[in-house]
This record gives C-alpha cells, structure tokens and sequence, in this order.
C-alpha cells in the first residue's frame, strides 16, 4: 500500500498533468453536487431586457437569447450532464464486466454468444447506432442513458474477457479452486477484484466519451427537451448566433464541455500511468 | 491472394447479419403502435388495420423478419414521411455529399497525423512529443459541432476568409453535372476550375472539423507503433550496419510501423462516420447526416432506419477493405491466411 502511495506521489509530483487533471475533476465534481446552490440565477428564468447581452460584470458569461444567465445555465448543467455519463458507464461497467468475465473464466460457447454481441454492437459506427436506439426507444434523458451504456458494452466486454482469460489458470485460482472453492466464487471473489485496476482505466477514459456522447445527441435534438440546461443543447442553441457574431452563447458551454473531457482523458492517461507504467503511449 | 479476400468476405457476413437484425429489432421497438404511426396521425381505425396487414405486423416476429428481408433484398427501406420519396432514393442522392467530407476529413487527419507521430516517436521525451500528446489529448476531447462552430466564427465572421457555412456550394454557383456525386471530382471533370475553387473553399472547415476529431487516434497510434518499431532488434541492426539514417527511418521502420496504424483505421472510420453527422448538422451539409436530423425532429422514422442500416453496412465494407489493404500491406498475412 505504501509502494503504492508512493508510486501516486511520483506520478502526481512527475507528470503535473495528471496532478491538474485530478484537481479540475474534484472540481466538475464539486459543480455537480452543488451546483443549483451556487448559481448566481434561476438557470431557467427569462429577463428579455438583457437578452442576448455580451458578458458584464452581472453576467459573466454573458446572456441568451430569452435572457437566460449563461454561467447559472452550465453550472446547473454540470449535475446533467455528469448523470447521464455516469449512470451510463456505470451500467455498461456492471453488465459488461459481468459478461466478459462469465466469457473469459468459462469460454465454449457462452464466450462465442457474448463475443458475437460485442461484435455486432462494434459494427454500427457506435454514434449512429446511439442515436438509432434513442430514435427506436423514444426521445427521453433515460434513452440517452441507455443508448450511450449499450455502445460503451463492448469495450467493458473486451477488458474484462481479456484480463480474466490470462487469469483464469493462475496460481492462486487453483488453489482457491483446491480449497473447495466453485467456480462463480472463485470468479467474483478471487479473479474479479485483480481485474478492477485495468477496468478503472477504461472507466476513466469512457467517461469523457459517454459525455461527449450524450452532448452530441442532445446537439442535434435528442433526449434533454428545450427549456432544461445542458451543455450540448445550449451549444446548439448558440450554433444560430455565432455566424451573426454572439459568440459568447455557444462558446462558454462548448468550452465547459470540452474542459470536463479533457480532464477525464488526461485522469484516465495519468491512471494508466499509475497502473501501469509500460503502456504510457 | 483471392482466396484471402474471399475469406474476409466471408469474415463480414456475420457482421452483416447481426447488423440486419438488430436494425429490425430497432423498428420493432418502437414506442407505441407502429402501424398507427405510419399510417399517419389523421388515420382512420380501419386504414390502421390496414397498414398493420401490408405492413406485416399482425404476423410473429420471425414472419415479420421474412417480410423485412424481402423489402430489403428488393431496395426497399420504406418511404419518408415527411416528403414521400422512398428513402433509398434520398440516401442514394445526398450520399456523396458525405463521402465527399468523411474522405476529405480523413484525408486531412492521416496527412497531419502520421508526420507528427512519426516526428514525436523519434523524439521521445522532447517537446515535440509532449506537444503532440497534448494535441492528441485535446483532440479527442474536442466535440465535433463545438470546434466546427469555432472555425466558422473565427473564419467567416471574423476573418471573413471562408464562405459562409451554409451547404456544398455557393448559392450563386449551380452544382456541376452528376457523374460520381462529388463535387470536386465532377467539377473537375467538367472542366470549370472556379467551381472547383468554390466546391473546396465551402469543404475545407468541414473537413477539418471531422480531421481534427480523428487525428488523435491516428497520431497516437503512429507514435507507438513507430516506437515499438524503433527499438526492435532489425533496426538496430540496420543501423549498426551503417545505413543512413532516412532509410532506417522511412524504409524499413516506418513500412513496419504503418500496420497497426492501418488497423486503427476502423475505430476512425467509426468516429468520422458517427462525428459526420454533427459536423453536418453545423455547416448545413446536404448529406445523409443532416437528412436524418430532419427525420429524427419529425419523428419521422423509416429514414432513421434507413440511414442506420446503410451506415452500419458502409462501415462493414470499409472494415473490409481495411482488412484486405491489412493482407496487402502484410504479407505475413497472407500466408497464414
């Protein structure tokens, strides 16, 4: 443990990257939970006497077109937006795991059926198929949630079947397995936890997709309705104004929204970092 | 040589499958009736049953595949709501116009990105390299409508140097007479350089929107590879022999490191497929991605359908045709094979 700690340090003190990395997420964290406390103003109410204003001392990021404070409008969204992505990767994390550990430990045919699934999710260019089953199932927030957690599947699948598969005939299974362990205890008690590091990693780096993901649905009209704040659906709402020269409406939220993948990328760079340092690309 | 193309294509037929089924799948779970929604929101009950009949919908699941099969083996995806034209019609016309801006994306990430992962995996630690990780981290992380809005505020409404973002063409340009369905090769072919000039000038923000997005994937995958390659025994070798030191480089590392980047080719294909549709959106680009915005606002569902499928099934030909150039480029493969 102490190694560990130490090997944390190293890599926070030599790459300040991933240092900065962690300090922005506690923050995007901090927004998310407290978010609607913090806001300056009602995220959804109008003042038309300021529509449309550059950023001011009162407005900092400037106002919409119905008025509508801006800073208020991404600091409520960042609850959103995190949810969606969170809630996605966590559902593709708990069935995917499951899936690719039950594929990876037994093989035979439970593998073939559920590496045939992970092939058939990856054959769709993953945001067309999102946006297929949104389509399909109805235009609500839930949708998006299970849209962006059916195409993160495979990915989970993958991780999970691989590092297991090299596990499966370790040492310490057979003696888990000798001492009178079954199978599906040895699996979830003795294989599974040495899976987690490299699962974190993927976790790590599909968060900042899951919510690039969700965005872009919400960019062109899917899942979050209109009067509700979120930051791909406030960049929508600021594409019309940016030609005509109002750029501080769609630029401040599509600023955010960048700012929180960014973060995640480099959290998932500097985790891999910590986990294993040979796979630094 | 034949025999392996055959076995990929064999390969992808699963891919194919699956891909059918679970557009059907999709359609059938649609919310609410199906047949009460295409029959329209004005039908009567008994044009409802009607629509149900023809639409084989008071048949079992596996019937209603059989029915879905056969409309697709005679070309038919059903017809749009909205301006009922059959829908393979309307994917057939605004096609090119996608390829047009998914080939010239693509064509702009690989240029850009192989040189800077080649330049940054012969610098290892220097500021080159810390440089293009930083470019290929905040490149993944950039969504794809924001930086093209981005550009087209910064080049058309500030500098003023681009065309307005509105569609392929100038308005005051007629489009060149149809012969591939991309503009800049039919221009070509008819000979009028300034409606070639016109045609890139309106692709060169799209297209670098979309290459943007992709570069990342494509850079780092370069730098890696090119590194693993770098420090293999062979090149040592080579070098140890004295060759000089752009041959090692581009003759002998570079040809070995291009696999794995040709392999990366199919994730990027599928994020500049996906990414299209968004960057359509912002520029108003008359392809497929922004005919299936349409279509999704109006709830319009056919189109959906029809785009999904034949993005699922362009994307199953192109991982193909990665997998054959794969056998080309390797001829490892090929014997194995």
């Amino acid at each position: 443990m102490n190694a560990t700690l130490k090997h944390v340090k190293y890599v926070a003190t030599e790459n300040p990257v991933t240092l900065g990395a962690f300090i922005l997420f506690s923050g995007f964290a901090l927004l998310a939970l407290i978010g609607p406390w913090i806001a300056p103003y009602d995220p959804l109410a109008s003042d038309t006497l300021v529509a449309l204003k550059p950023p001011t001392v009162a407005h900092w990021f400037g106002t919409d077109s119905l008025g509508r404070d801006i800073l208020s409008r991404i600091i409520v969204a960042a609850r959103l937006d995190f949810g969606i992505a969170v809630s996605a990767v966590a559902a593709s994390f708990a069935v995917g795991s499951a899936l690719g550990s039950l594929a990876g430990f037994f093989g035979g045919w439970a593998d073939r059926i559920i590496g045939r699934v992970a092939d058939t999710i990856m054959a769709f260019p993953l945001f067309v198929l999102a946006m297929g089953i949104v389509a399909a199932l109805g235009n609500t927030v839930s949708n998006i949630v299970i849209a962006t957690a059916i195409i993160n599947l495979p990915f989970y699948i993958r991780v999970a079947r691989a590092e297991v598969n090299v596990r499966r005939g370790a040492g310490y299974v057979e003696a888990a397995r000798l001492a009178g362990n079954s199978d599906l205890r040895v699996l979830a008690l003795h294989v599974f936890p040495n899976v987690l590091p490299p699962m974190m990693v993927q976790i790590s780096l599909n968060m900042g997709w899951a919510i690039l993901n969700a965005a872009g649905l919400s960019f062109i009209g899917l899942g979050v309705r209109a009067p509700q704040a979120e930051w791909g659906i406030m960049v929508a709402e600021g594409a019309t104004y940016i030609i005509s020269g109002e750029w501080w409406v769609a630029l401040f939220p599509g600023a955010v929204l960048m700012l929180a993948v960014f973060t995640f990328n480099l959290l998932g760079d500097g985790l891999r970092d910590i986990m294993d340092p040979r796979m630094r690309t | 040589m034949i025999r392996m193309i055959l076995k990929r294509l064999a390969g992808a037929i699963p891919n194919v499958i699956g891909v059918v089924i679970v557009t059907f799948l999709l359609t059938r779970a649609l919310p609410g009736d199906p047949a009460a929604y295409f029959a329209g929101p004005a039908a009567t009950k008994e044009a409802i049953e009607q629509v149900r009949a023809s639409l084989g919908l008071n048949k079992s699941l596996p019937h209603q595949f059989v029915y879905y099969l056969k409309d697709l083996a005679r070309g038919d995806f059903g017809n749009s709501l909205s301006t009922g034209q059959p829908v393979l019609t309307e994917i057939r016309q605004r096609l090119p116009a996608s390829l047009e801006l998914t080939l010239c994306g693509l064509l702009f990430a690989v240029v850009v990105a192989v040189p800077l992962g080649v330049l940054a995996a012969t610098r290892p630690g220097s500021w080159v390299d810390h440089l293009c990780r930083l470019l290929a981290t905040a490149g993944v992380s950039l969504p794809t409508f924001f930086t093209g809005l981005l550009l087209a505020y910064v080049f058309y409404f500030l500098l003023g140097i681009a065309p307005s973002p509105l569609g392929r063409i100038d308005v005051s340009f007629t489009s060149p007479p149809t012969v591939t369905g991309l503009y800049l090769v039919d221009s070509l072919l008819a000979r009028d350089m300034e409606l070639f000039r016109a045609a890139a000038k309106q692709l060169v923000l799209p297209a670098l929107t979309l290459g943007l997005f992709v570069m990342a994937p494509l850079m780092r995958m370069t730098r890696a590879s090119m590194l693993g390659v770098l420090s293999s025994e062979f090149i040592r070798t080579a070098r140890a022999s004295g060759l000089p030191r752009g041959k090692v480089l581009y003759a002998y590392a570079f040809r070995n490191a291009l696999l794995p980047v040709v392999t990366t080719l199919g994730m990027v294909f599928s994020f500049l497929l996906g990414s299209n549709v968004l960057v359509e959106k912002v520029f108003a680009w008359p392809g497929i991605g922004s005919y299936v915005i349409e279509a999704l606002v109006s709830s319009d569902y056919a189109p959906v359908q029809g785009f999904v499928l034949t993005m699922a099934l362009l994307y199953v030909a192109l991982n193909l045709v990665i997998d054959v150039l794969y056998g080309l480029i390797d001829p490892r493969v090929g014997i194995e094979g």
